[in-house]
């Protein structure tokens, strides 16, 4: 701790910050826009000035930046001095002097960080009388307005896109007050993170298309703190809602989730919530007939199930509460699965693997800061975007060393990156097909599943003598396996990274016992990151007993042995083979499914559920980590659709939460994510809409003037209305933050305990399973896959945009995504007259995908990514595509961002 | 007692006269509705919604009027035309509500929203006091001629494209190499 006098006042400061971080800590309001507590200072924009004095008798000073200034032990410094404030504000009369008249047609007016800014610093009133410097526009994709005219050149997008999300599609041109941001051409914007743009643009150049589609000021926003359901990372967002529909999603900070930060899926993904084909009542299908069902008929139907011994069939992206809500409905025995059974094993085995001491999983902080990773099989772009970015972060580590070793501090990140150049800590990456992140790996290796679970077993082996000997590999796979050997022995926080996405139970087993053999080296616990698909996969893992797999769900119904079945938010024909499906389904006398869209699985049903969406209803999901967090209701559900958990146990969620943490095994941290309303002022709720609501005495009297009471909240510390105490200095619930003279996003800084740091009184979630036991090696099972002649060895591609069940029903998503595709090598694609962007037949059967051929492809070996139109688990695992005359996807591989598309030619 | 009469019956007595007299002055108020009052251009009756000189809708939706409405009275949603001008899918200001502050008008960064001198807004039936888009809208610019707030804006519209606003230099070309 260092002490430092600000205007005269002393206070206790972290050294190793600059003086801007640590004013903002102390929650002075400093003007800036160049530093972003995320990317450091570059001293870019000027605006932080400050006076600093050499000691107490220094009358003087000199003007300084903030930003750019450390602050040490001893340093004087005034931000109120008339000179500072004089430069503030010539500074940004000098960034203003270009920026047009907008502000009323501009999507981020009411939170912009430049209007702020112009207000703190005092400018009101352009000067100069010359002409404004104008850029054109350019087409930037489905996600993101592009309006140059707003630029002051703060250079942030480029240093977030770039520098820290790895983007190469995006750059500063030209130059002096000529300089420009955007592509080479009009094009859409590749980054699966440009979403962020949006946040980390102090003023309107980068706005969110979708959002501007559906307009609405910030203060209109009706929020509450939410919790993503893309992906199991588990992203804190703030959802807001107007006039009855979900309007756009922004990142909420989570210090030890998501930070900053949400990927595109988590941020464009939402707009299903809002669709025409939502499922709004109740109906029962009776001889080809629909009939409405009341409520109480619902109630009836399914005590009867009950009494009748129904199974239930869960969803990993249903919330804890109603998977749990089936369950006990249909009780513990009949409860079963709703993930592919491949992928299940998996999930069983993550869930054994996170009870052992031998490991911990790191959250996204944690994995930022590992020193040398190793990606088991997994493509997390495309699985978990967020950890894929912080693995983009951790390479930086080395960096960050080298300045340390150098006296440089690391927040002066030009100077750190210069001094570092191309040196990065390691990252090593076995996967079936080239990634995203290639570009930062020291180890790219592209192998089928058994040569990486192979080659990661020889790790393990290397690295410890306790671990399960391996078969020799080739000389060429040993020296991959001798370097990664290397890092991961010589860093002091290495990760293993792998997941479940792919259902190879190989690849996690094979994760788990280098991490194990680090942990024998290195006695301390291994971080070990295993993702999966879904929000709540683990969390429906740890209500299931083992042997409920879906596979034996299905089975009983064909067999006839249960007659009747209740399926929860789920699309079993995305979890098993169509005709495995269609047995069981075409079996069972009564089929209860409770879903928000229609889907195959509903069409099959007798009786049809709605089910409310994630910004309709308060419940909990369980990240990879086990990390369980409470995502609140933002807004009521107009229509007929009920919480899951409420047509299936009882209208309190408190109550369920309560119940299953009593009842259910390892569940028992729940219900401390639940507020007390008395942990509020006066007992007061806290409530949804801003202080500057607008509209409430007009917007529904069109119907009628006399307006109703605004609908209550009972089971909820938040309020549908602007009645409550606002969360000013209070983060345990926060939706959207605002602070006096901070209507930007930036005004987070207010409610962090020091920049960077947990939220005041916020709640990062609840690790909920706790690591007692001790484990072993797991034996390989090598189970090799015949490949007859001219067949290729299947992998299976997941894309970010179109993989995720509720998001790829979301219109900007949809622009996004690409039909089904099958990746070949260059030279299986000639010998089989394949040629890029042919339709191929996969195995006769009808399925068809667009050929992609990539030059980094491994030779014999094919992935294949599918989406709805395909029966997945119908197809072998080794495949023989061949050209065909059909016209497959309508959709072509346009859109598809890939580094090593082959081109005929090069 | 003489003095008891001076401070309580004769400042009665005064008063009276007072009054008296009055029935001799010009009268302050007209024989209403068969004679209108003179009303000021600046007074703050019925809002209206007014045009741009060149004719089009001179509300872009930006919804200051809505937020600094103290009785919240004002709701709106943006819609984007082809041409890329904003402005409200809807406008709805519930007069029932409406206190005739003058807020709005004074938010107003597009001399959109105006208040006129008109005052006979009295209806039988309350509903009746919601005023759509439709009713509010004139044809006129209202009290202010000359603004067209498109001219101004750096915002490209069908027919002013960028580096055509008022004080605007030609959009720069990002490849030339000239200082």
């Amino acid at each position: 701790m260092a002490k430092v006098v600000i205007d005269g006042k002393e206070y206790e400061v972290n050294p190793d910050n600059n003086l801007l971080q640590e004013c903002l800590s102390q929650g002075l309001d400093l003007p800036y826009f160049c530093w972003h507590p995320c990317m450091g200072s570059v001293g870019a924009c000027r605006q932080c000035a400050v006076k600093q004095y050499r000691d107490e008798d220094d009358k003087e000073g000199m003007l300084v930046m903030a930003c750019m200034t450390p602050a040490s032990d001893g340093t004087r410094i005034s931000i109120e001095d008339e000179q500072a404030k004089d430069m503030r504000e010539r500074v940004i009369e000098s960034l203003m002097i270009s920026h047009p008249h907008d502000c009323p047609v501009c999507e981020e007016g009411g939170e912009c960080h430049l209007q702020d800014m112009t207000l703190m610093s005092g400018h009101n009133y352009r000067r100069y009388d010359k002409q404004k410097r104008t850029h054109h526009n350019q087409y930037l994709g489905p996600f993101i307005n592009h309006e140059m005219n707003r630029c002051i050149a703060c250079y942030r997008c480029v240093r977030f896109y770039d520098d820290y999300a790895g983007g190469t599609d995006l750059a500063a041109q030209a130059s002096h007050h000529h300089v420009y941001f955007g592509r080479h051409e009009d094009g859409v914007l590749e980054s699966e993170f440009s979403g962020n743009l949006v946040e980390v643009c102090p003023t309107g150049v980068f706005t969110d298309k979708a959002f501007s589609e559906n307009y609405t000021r910030k203060w209109d926003l009706q929020t509450a703190p939410s919790v993503c359901a893309g992906c199991s990372v588990g992203c804190n967002t703030t959802p807001g809602e107007r006039y009855g529909t979900l309007r756009r999603i922004t990142n909420r900070y989570n210090s030890e989730v998501n930070g900053y930060f949400i990927c595109d899926r988590g941020r464009f993904g939402f707009d299903y919530v809002n669709s025409d084909s939502r499922l709004r009542r109740a109906v029962a299908q009776v001889n080809d007939e629909a009939a409405e069902m009341s409520d109480e008929q619902v109630a009836d139907l399914l005590a009867e199930l009950k009494s009748e011994g129904a199974i239930g069939i869960g969803s990993p992206r249903s919330s804890n509460e109603a998977n749990y809500a089936l369950r006990s409905l249909v009780g513990e025995e009949n409860f079963y699965s709703g993930m592919a059974d491949d992928e299940r094993a998996v999930s069983r085995l993550i869930l054994e693997l996170s009870r052992d001491k031998a490991f911990h999983s790191p959250s996204i902080r944690e994995i930022e800061k590992a020193d040398a990773v190793l990606v088991i099989g997994e493509d997390v772009t495309n699985t978990a975007a967020r950890v894929a970015l912080a693995l983009r972060q951790s390479v930086r580590n080395k960096a960050s060393q080298l300045a340390t070793d150098n006296n440089i501090p690391v927040w002066q990140d030009a100077a750190v990156r210069e001094l570092a150049q191309h040196e990065r800590s390691p990252l090593s990456i076995l996967s079936a097909y080239a990634t995203r992140l290639d570009d930062v790996a020291s180890e790219v290796i592209v192998e089928s599943y058994e040569n990486q679970a192979a080659i990661a077993n020889a790790v393990a082996a290397r690295l410890s003598s306790n671990a399960p000997a391996t078969a020799p590999l080739s000389p060429e796979l040993q020296a991959h396996v001798d370097v990664i050997s290397e890092h991961l022995a010589g860093a002091r926080r290495p990760l293993i990274v792998s997941g479940s996405s792919n259902g190879q139970i190989e690849l996690v087993k094979a994760a788990a016992n280098v991490a194990r053999a680090l942990q024998d080296k290195n006695e301390v616990a291994i971080g070990l990151c295993l993702v999966q698909r879904e929000a709540n996969s683990f969390g429906l893992e740890m209500l299931l007993r083992a042997e409920n797999g879906l596979g034996a769900a299905l089975d009983k119904l064909s067999k006839g042995e249960v007659k009747k079945a209740i399926v929860l938010e789920n699309d079993l024909y995305r979890r098993a083979s169509h005709a495995a499906v269609d047995a069981a389904l075409d079996n069972a006398e009564s089929l209860v499914v409770l879903d928000l869209l229609p889907t195959r699985t509903t069409a099959k049903a007798t009786h049809v559920v709605p089910t409310t969406a994630f910004s309709e209803h308060e419940a909990t999901y369980v990240n990879y980590e086990g990390r369980a967090q409470l995502s609140y209701q933002v807004h009521q559900c107009k229509f007929g659709a009920q919480p899951a958990w409420q047509w299936l146990h009882s209208s309190d969620v408190n109550a369920i939460v309560q119940e299953c943490s009593e009842e259910a095994k390892g569940f028992d941290k729940l219900s401390t994510l639940l507020p007390g309303i008395d942990q509020f002022v006066a007992g007061m709720k806290v409530p949804r809409q801003t202080h500057r609501y607008s509209g409430r005495t007009a917007e529904i009297a069109n119907l009628n003037v006399h307006e109703p009471k605004q609908p209550q909240d009972n089971n909820s510390v938040l309020s549908f209305s602007m009645e409550g105490i606002p969360a000013l200095k209070d983060a345990s619930v926060l939706g959207a933050s605002w602070s006096p003279s901070w209507n930007s996003n930036q005004s987070i800084s207010k409610f962090q305990d020091e920049i960077n740091g947990e939220l005041k009184q916020g709640d990062t979630g609840r690790l909920l399973v706790e690591r007692t036991e001790s484990g072993a090696y797991l034996m390989p099972e090598t189970d090799t896959v015949q490949v007859a002649e001219g067949q290729l060895l299947l992998a299976r591609s997941l894309q970010i945009f179109g993989s995720d069940e509720l998001s790829a029903h979301a219109t900007a998503i949809q622009q996004r995504a690409t039909g089904p595709y099958l990746s070949l090598s260059p030279e299986d694609a000639s010998r089989l007259g394949i040629s890029q962007g042919d339709a191929v037949s996969l195995n006769g059967n009808g399925a068809i995908a667009t050929a992609c051929i990539r030059s980094r492809m491994k030779t014999g070996t094919a992935s294949l990514y599918v989406d709805d139109s395909i029966d997945y688990y119908a197809l072998p695992a080794a495949i023989g595509p061949s050209k065909s005359e059909q016209q497959g996807s309508d959709r072509s591989l346009d859109g598809l961002i890939i580094s090593d598309r082959y081109e005929e030619g090069y | 007692m003489f003095t008891l009469i001076k401070d309580t019956l004769l400042s009665q007595v005064v008063t009276l006269w007072g009054v008296f007299m009055k029935l001799f002055d010009k009268k302050d108020t007209v024989e209403y509705p068969d004679e209108q009052p003179y009303m000021f251009p600046r007074w703050r009756g019925r809002i209206i919604l007014s045009r741009d000189p060149d004719g089009e809708e001179r509300c872009v939706a930006c919804n200051l009027c809505a937020v600094a409405c103290p009785v919240d009275c004002i709701a709106l949603q943006k819609g984007e035309m082809e041409d890329g001008r904003w402005y409200p899918e809807f406008f709805r200001i519930n007069f029932s509500r409406c206190i005739m502050c003058g807020f709005c008008e004074e938010a107003c960064p597009t001399n959109a929203i105006q208040l006129t001198p008109d005052f006979e807004m009295a209806e039988y039936v309350r509903q009746d006091m919601v005023w759509e888009k439709e009713d509010l809208l004139i044809d006129g610019t209202g009290k202010y001629h000359d603004y067209n707030f498109y001219r101004v804006a750096g915002m490209e519209i069908a027919g002013k494209g960028k580096g055509e606003a008022q004080n605007e230099a030609k959009p720069v070309d990002v490849r030339s190499l000239m200082p």
